[in-house]
Formats: structure tokens, C-alpha cells, sequence
């Protein structure tokens, strides 16, 4: 057993950025390199292409960050574990080892699944943010359960050299390398909130690396264009220190840590993941020196009886259209135009809403008297049930530069389909990781 | 920050109190997350010894208030002590949820500096 463990973090969401995890895999001086891939929509997106193409459905970049990270994981030895697998860890692994075999490179890849609960899913089950039936959201089409460390664990003590998961919850992901390594009894649930709460607070990547907490006049922060991403070192006591590569862009420093370990939480006391409920409100943060944060306290009780399950559904057709009104009188004019669009697409798309960007739109309402700006962006968007009706939206907007009124250009259009998400609970006895196991 | 030195000293109570005014983005910062249709907005003072303040005077009753035309349901405040830190988690507060909003930011990531707007 070690007593401590290097965890990087390389990537925060889908579309994050490919080099900050080359960099940390080279020279962060890693024992492991988590991506977490997966937001709440991203594996239902990624179930409509397995839909298409049953090869299909693992991360759209998992091919262009597994090529250029393959060469420094085996140089550096450091083991990866990543949700890139999304809604077909199986394939996504596969596809893992064939780069790996092209590339000469020898690892053991294994695929984490059994998240995919679709079978098992009662349409009739409530949801819990509508109180109704899931069926009644629409047509159902993916089910995924937050699976815990546990397959991740088992992966690992069968000598995987790389994690492909489905749906993990995100400190999960984390939280299986501090068990394994440090040698952690899973029952120990003071450890295991400890374990999250570094987890919880590597999660978003750059987040707590000063990326997205900067602002220029409150909290200027240097080097954004080459922000590092944090790893953490995670000791035996459960205790953690949050650092970055020297060199890297960012900071990390008491502000950034607070950020991150409030991002999100609907309830500090009790911060629930598959494998523990955390208490968040017991953590103590020490600056020990630049860009190094010192993670103390976290506690935790127990682990929830039922994993919660996101499931996905086809919502309805979102059509936008977009056209820009500048110079004098350019909010009357956006404002004019408006009106014109809600009376003419009233009785074709179910609802129309009318967004004024550069005065309102970002934050649905105003505070105080803003004086108007130089130019105005004026956005509407409308729910429909077919691709063809919400393309009315953008038709319509489009329209207005020969019906008027005056100076309205850069117009822009999009149609796209809307996956709703609900969410439901399962008795986490329905649910079983799987494990398969592919060499190169 | 004041600089009593440049106020004059016959000053009236009321111009004190304006050049007292001041927005929680001068003294604090925030940052917006998002569950459903949950948005949780934590408040962060620059000066730790700004905490007690904070929780003086930003209750949940007051940003309740301040976002009335963002949140339609509940605030819920919790304090953090430990790291001087407030987190308002407001209920019914992004048009329907992340996934099938109209909205322009459909998971209410501006909305941090909504709640830094509030005068205090």
C-alpha cells in the first residue's frame, strides 16, 4: 500500500481542451489521470448515436485524446480512468485497444458498464423533478444509473491499465485510485467523504486551476490561453494537497478551492454519490504555498440505499433565429422586430420566446436602468414538434430583411432536437457493474 | 474602499450612506451550478472578516428578492464557517431545467453575477 497518490485531472467536460492533460501526464508526475467526460445530457446525446451506429456512442473525442496521451501514459506509467466511454464503454474500450495495438503500445484497457439500465426501468416510475411518470415526459429513450467505484476498483485490481466507464458519478471516478492505492476500507465512510471531497474538487478540471473563476477587474488571473488542470495528492489519512504544473497557466489558491467546492452542491451537509453521503460543511482549506491548497476535515455517513438513474427522453424541436440591429433607435427596431416575429409565429410553433442580447437575455431580467446599448442582438427561440416547423422560427427571422423593419442584419438560424433529461431512483440491487477486459 | 481622507468632513448621512452603497461584486464572488432546475449560487467574501457581514446582511429573504424576476420557488441559505462562505440553492430557478429551457443560458452559469448585482 502506498501512502499517498498523485490523481491529475485532464479534462472537465466533453469539449474540453486536449493539451492540459498531455502536460500533467508529462510532467505533473502522475500515479493517475482521471477525464471526466459525462454531463447529465452528454450520454443521452451519446445513446441517439448508438442508436444510428451500435459502434457508436462512446466519447466523440475519445480517438483524438487517446492517440496523443497513449505514448506519455506508457512512458510515465500512469493509469487512466475516464466516463469516455458514455453510452458504450465497450466499444469506446475496443477502440481503446486497437489505437493502442496500431501504435505499438501494449496496455490492458478494461470497459466499466451495466450503468445502462433501460431494461430495467419502469416507464411507470416517478420522476423526481415532475412527481409524474417518466413515459409521460415523451419517448423514452436512455436510462442511466451513477454507478459507483466498485467497478472501477475491480478493473483496477485486475491490472487495468485503462478505465473506460459509462455513467460513473464524477467523484467516483477519483475515488477508486485513493481506495485501491491507498488501501482504504470502502466501509470507512469518514474516508470515503474525504476521497469525495478531493474528487469533487478535481472534477471541473479548470475550475479550480483559475480558468473559469477569473474576471479581469475582481480576480485577474495570468496565463488563461495556458491554463494547467490540477492534480491532487491524496494521503492516507484522506487528507489532500490541490496542485498544477509549474509553468502552466492559472491559479489555485483558498478563492478557487471555495468556488469549486461549492459548485454544484444543493446540500453541503449531505453530498450524495453512489458510494458515500459526504458532509462538505466540515472541510478546512490552508494555502501551503503557491498554487498548493491543503484539503482537511470532510466527513461522511453512510451510503444511499438507491443510485439515481437520469433518463433520457425526445422533448421537442428548438428552432432560433438570430438578427443584430445597431446605431440609433437599434432597441426600438430589435424590439419592432419582436413583435413582429411573436404575431407571425404565434399559431405555428408551441411557444415563442424573444430574447434581447446585450440587454437581457443572459440573465432574464434587469436591475436597475441600464442605458441602452450600442447594438442589440435580438434572439427568438420556439418549441415545435417536427424539425420542419421549428425551422419556421429562423425562416421567419430571416424574412425580415426585406419586410423590415430598418437595418436588421447577420442573421442566423438553427434547428435542433431537444433530449430532455428526469431523473428517477433505483434500488442499487438492480443495478450491477460488468467488467470486460480488452489487450492490445 | 473609502478614502476618508478625500470625504469632506461636514458630510450629511445621506450622502455617507450612498458613498456607503456598495454591490456584493465589490466585496465578494460567486459562482453559478446548476441541477434540473436547482441553481445553487455560492457567495465568497474576498476578506474572510467580511463573512459575518454577509450573513447580516445577504439573507435568503433579501436575494429572494433581488432575483424575484430569475427564481420563482424557495432559497434555501447554508452557512459555511469553516471556509467563510454563504450558498444560496434556489429552487424553480432556470425556466423548466437545464435540458429544455428557451433561455439563452439554459444552465443559468451568468447567474453569479446576477446575485453579485445586489446592493447591500
Amino acid at each position: 500500500m502506498k501512502d499517498k497518490i498523485r490523481i491529475g485531472c485532464g479534462a472537465g467536460f466533453s469539449g474540453d481542451r486536449l493539451d492540459p492533460a498531455l502536460i500533467l501526464v508529462e510532467k505533473g508526475g502522475l500515479d493517475y489521470l482521471v477525464l471526466e467526460c459525462l454531463a447529465e445530457r452528454t450520454i443521452a446525446l451519446a445513446q441517439k448515436r448508438k442508436l444510428q451506429n451500435p459502434a457508436q456512442g462512446y466519447d466523440p473525442l475519445l480517438e483524438r485524446r487517446i492517440e496523443s496521451l497513449l505514448p506519455l501514459l506508457a512512458k510515465n506509467k500512469v493509469r487512466l480512468i475516464t466516463n469516455m466511454g458514455a453510452a458504450n464503454p465497450l466499444e469506446g474500450a475496443k477502440k481503446v485497444a486497437d489505437i493502442a495495438r496500431k501504435m505499438g503500445i501494449k496496455v490492458r484497457v478494461a470497459a466499466v458498464f451495466g450503468d445502462d439500465v433501460f431494461e430495467q426501468t419502469d416507464p411507470g416510475a416517478l420522476a423526481l423533478e415532475t412527481g409524474k411518470a417518466l413515459a409521460e415526459s415523451g419517448e423514452l429513450i436512455s436510462a442511466n444509473a451513477y454507478l459507483g467505484m466498485d467497478g472501477i476498483l475491480k478493473a483496477l485490481e485486475n491490472k487495468a491499465d485503462i478505465v473506460i466507464t459509462g455513467r460513473v458519478a464524477d467523484p467516483s471516478l477519483f475515488l477508486a485510485p485513493m481506495v485501491f492505492e491507498l488501501g482504504w476500507d470502502a466501509g470507512n465512510y469518514d474516508l470515503m467523504g474525504k476521497g469525495t471531497v478531493a474528487g469533487h474538487l478535481l472534477e471541473c478540471a479548470g475550475h479550480i486551476t483559475g480558468g473559469y473563476f477569473a474576471d479581469p477587474v475582481k480576480k485577474p488571473v495570468e496565463g488563461l490561453d495556458i491554463l494547467g488542470h490540477p492534480f491532487a495528492d491524496v494521503f492516507a489519512d484522506g487528507s489532500a494537497i490541490i496542485g498544477k504544473v509549474e509553468g502552466t497557466g492559472g491559479v489555485i489558491d483558498l478563492r478557487t478551492a471555495k468556488e469549486q467546492l461549492l459548485y454544484e452542491v444543493v446540500n453541503p451537509r449531505e453530498y450524495v454519490t453512489p458510494d458515500v453521503v459526504a458532509d462538505f460543511s466540515t472541510v478546512i482549506l490552508k494555502e501551503t504555498g503557491k498554487d498548493r491548497v491543503l484539503v482537511r476535515g470532510g466527513t461522511g455517513k453512510t451510503k444511499p440505499p438507491t443510485c439515481k438513474v437520469s433518463i433520457g427522453y425526445r422533448a421537442f424541436y428548438l428552432g432560433e433565429g438570430e438578427i443584430s440591429y445597431a446605431g440609433a433607435a437599434a432597441l426600438e427596431r430589435a424590439k419592432l422586430a419582436g413583435d413582429i416575429l411573436e404575431k407571425r409565429l404565434k399559431n405555428k410553433v408551441e411557444t415563442v420566446k424573444t430574447d434581447y442580447i446585450g440587454l437581457s437575455s443572459a440573465h432574464r431580467t434587469l436591475f436597475g436602468a441600464p442605458t441602452p446599448p450600442y447594438e442589440i442582438r435580438l434572439r427568438v427561440a420556439g418549441k415545435a414538434a417536427s424539425p420542419e416547423l421549428a425551422a419556421l422560427v429562423g425562416e421567419e427571422v430571416e424574412a425580415l430583411y426585406t419586410n423590415g423593419p430598418a437595418g436588421g442584419g447577420g442573421v442566423r438560424k438553427y434547428v435542433n432536437e431537444v433530449i430532455g433529461i428526469v431523473s428517477t431512483l433505483m434500488d442499487r440491487t438492480q443495478i450491477r457493474p460488468e467488467i470486460s477486459f480488452f489487450e492490445s | 474602499m473609502i478614502h476618508f481622507q478625500n470625504v469632506r468632513k461636514k458630510i450629511s448621512i445621506v450622502n455617507f450612506v450612498r458613498l456607503l452603497a456598495m454591490k456584493l461584486y465589490d466585496i465578494a464572488h460567486s459562482r453559478a451550478g446548476d441541477k434540473g432546475n436547482t441553481l445553487t449560487l455560492s457567495l465568497i467574501p474576498y476578506e474572510e472578516a467580511d463573512y459575518d457581514l454577509l450573513c447580516a446582511r445577504v439573507t435568503a429573504e433579501k436575494v429572494k428578492n433581488h432575483l424575484k424576476g430569475i427564481v420563482s420557488g424557495e432559497i434555501i441559505r447554508y452557512e459555511l464557517p469553516n471556509i467563510s462562505s454563504l450558498l444560496f440553492v434556489c429552487h424553480d430557478a432556470l425556466s423548466g431545467g437545464v435540458t429544455t429551457s428557451l433561455a439563452m443560458d439554459t444552465h443559468g452559469k451568468t447567474l453569479s453575477y446576477a446575485l453579485l448585482e445586489m446592493e447591500i
